[in-house]
């Protein structure tokens, strides 16, 4: 049975590469520079896909990184049993509300505020910077990166507030002694020892927003350009594929997008790794007595 | 003295920071299942459970397929994950300490880390493509390797938890290791493993993206493993995108429907087995 389960990965990659032999052929390497994807002429090139999902993914992130940091330091460390307890039940819960369902929440009640209060408003106010340019449709760059940022805060906070939890006492106690005061125990003692454990639980969270599909692809306006307006509608490799791979008809146009498949699976494949190397040398070092 | 003081105001104001930021997790998780619960609450009826989608422009109908369907195709992935899981899962606890044991954890890492549309791509190039046909049966293989990884360390973990002198005391009687397996060290894990089960069954009711080029969906009923199936989260999906109110409603019913299922039962399994840790 274990070994079912290697043939299966094993199976896994065969077929993704199998998949995208044409384009493979085809393009090479070129296919991750060549930005023109245009299956009516069956010329298909990934970057407008793989920056759509690094800018989304990355923004996501930084707004959620911190949120979730400060969030996962009050659940740990400052806040009274009776709201840790409700708090992290709550946070737990947002974690495993399907995807669909933020995509027909986002849809539905995230992109009317942002397009009217928001866009709107930043258009009229700083619309020369070239961010903020292009017209104020709701659906786009800014509505995935919002809809992510929320999806992957829960996340980043429960691997945080475990790995903080699992710095030992003493570590506080000995600051606290020397007269620090909360805060500069927590920020000097106890984050620095969990800070591989923390940037660890962020990669992971970074995996989730890069693979994630459905809400991304519902928010996103699916188009392949590459713009320096937030607004503008994008595409990640993950929506680009769920939306395309029910119509392609040509037999290049499928192993283009299982390339894409491939690419991602790559992607998600380094950012794991090295996360699960980090969280795996903190928890064995905070095991040992 | 001003240091102290303003020692103490950072204190006081990051103190704030944390407690705002926490407060505006939960905040955003309120919103989310707010706007849900009172939406999808419309939406819902007798016949949203009985009856069948209607065509565009006529109202009423209902999402039965598709509550049939997601059942068929969670079935599916059950029977096809839960056997591979625990298996592998005893080998990793009774005989996988050794490199060959350390891979298949390493891949099941690998795997449990793969995006959902990617397993969706797998299924089909595996059993769509190879049929010439969306099938329920492809849309379960997809969720059950999604499920795998997460049956294979449960099982692993509770397994390990039991001790090692139950089994000692097993084979001293004279029971073979299979015996030993199935009569004394799988019973002892019995609810930890179930707990594991539950929970990643929960977890992938609610995957839309493996299923959009496997099961695919379908308007009318239908239970036959080999043909097209309406799926919960596949229905969410094409009503949400939609233009006409009706469907969009309904939408949001679906929602309701598969958010409750989804996160009661991920709730109830873990505060069971964290009364059961506790007594």
């Amino acid at each position: 049975m274990a070994a079912t389960l290697v043939m299966l990965i094993l199976l896994l990659v065969y077929e993704l590469f199998d998949g995208s032999r044409l384009g493979l052929a085809q393009y090479g390497f070129r296919f991750l520079t060549e930005s023109r994807w245009d299956p009516v002429f069956d010329h298909y090139g990934s970057f407008p896909a793989i920056f759509g999902t690094v800018v989304s993914s990355m923004l996501a992130l930084a707004i959620a990184a911190p949120l979730g940091l400060l969030a996962a330091i009050y659940l740990a460390e400052l806040a009274p049993r009776w709201l840790d307890q409700p708090l992290s039940f709550l946070i737990e819960l947002l974690a495993s509300v399907p995807s669909v369902v933020y995509g027909l929440w986002g849809l539905y009640v995230l992109v009317p505020i942002l397009r009217d209060p928001i866009q709107t408003g930043l258009r009229a106010r700083l619309g020369f910077l070239p961010l903020f340019s292009c017209a104020p449709i709701g659906i786009g760059m800014m509505a995935a990166v919002s809809i992510l940022a929320i999806m992957i805060l829960p996340y980043a906070t429960a691997v945080a507030r475990d790995v903080l939890r699992a710095v030992p006492r003493d570590q506080r106690e000995a600051m606290l002694a020397l007269g620090a005061t909360r805060w500069e125990t927590i920020w000097r003692a106890v984050v620095p020892y969990a800070r591989s454990g923390i940037i660890g639980g962020l990669m992971l969270a970074l995996g989730r927003a890069v693979g994630e599909t459905m809400a991304v692809t519902m928010l996103i306006g699916n188009r392949p350009d590459v713009s320096a307006c937030l607004f503008s509608p994008a595409y990640t490799l993950a929506s680009q594929i769920a939306n395309e791979f029910t119509e392609a008809v040509s037999a290049m146009h499928v192993s283009v997008l299982i390339e894409l498949g491939l690419v991602l699976f790559g992607i998600t494949l380094v950012l794991n790794g090295a996360a699960r190397l980090l969280v795996w040398r903190i928890t064995r070092k905070g095991a040992k007595p | 003295m001003i240091m102290l003081l303003w020692r103490k105001s950072v204190n006081r104001l990051m103190g704030v920071m944390t407690a705002l930021s926490a407060l505006l997790a939960a905040a955003a998780l309120l919103a989310v299942l707010g706007y849900v619960a009172l939406n999808g609450w419309r939406a819902l009826n007798v016949d949203f459970f009985l009856r069948l989608p209607t065509p565009v422009g006529i109202p009423g109908g209902g999402v039965s397929n598709a509550i049939v369907g997601s059942l068929i195709v969670i079935g599916l992935a059950t029977l096809f994950a839960v056997p591979i899981g625990l298996g592998a899962g005893i080998y990793l606890s009774e005989f996988g300490d050794n490199r060959f044991g350390d891979l298949v954890r390493y891949l099941a890492d690998v795997l449990s880390g793969v995006p959902s549309i990617v397993v969706g791509i797998f299924a089909y190039a595996l059993i769509v493509a190879r049929r010439g046909q969306f099938s329920a049966l492809s849309g379960g293989f997809a969720l059950g390797v999604m499920m795998l990884p997460a049956i294979t360390r449960t099982t692993e973990e509770m397994l390990r938890m039991v001790p090692n002198s139950l089994r000692e005391g097993s084979l001293a009687l004279g029971l073979p290791r299979w015996r030993t397996m199935f009569s004394v060290v799988l019973p002892m894990a019995r609810s930890g493993v179930t707990t594991g089960i539950v929970l990643a069954i929960a977890r992938v009711a609610g995957e839309t993206a493996p299923l959009l080029f496997t099961a695919f969906g379908n308007p009318f009923w239908s239970v036959d493993v080999q043909q097209p199936i309406a799926t919960l989260p596949h229905t969410v999906f094409t009503y949400a995108i939609s233009p006409y109110a009706d469907w969009q409603s309904k939408a949001w019913g679906t929602a309701l429907l598969l958010t409750g299922f989804v996160c009661l039962t991920s709730l109830l399994v873990r505060r069971f087995s964290r009364q059961r840790q506790g007594a």
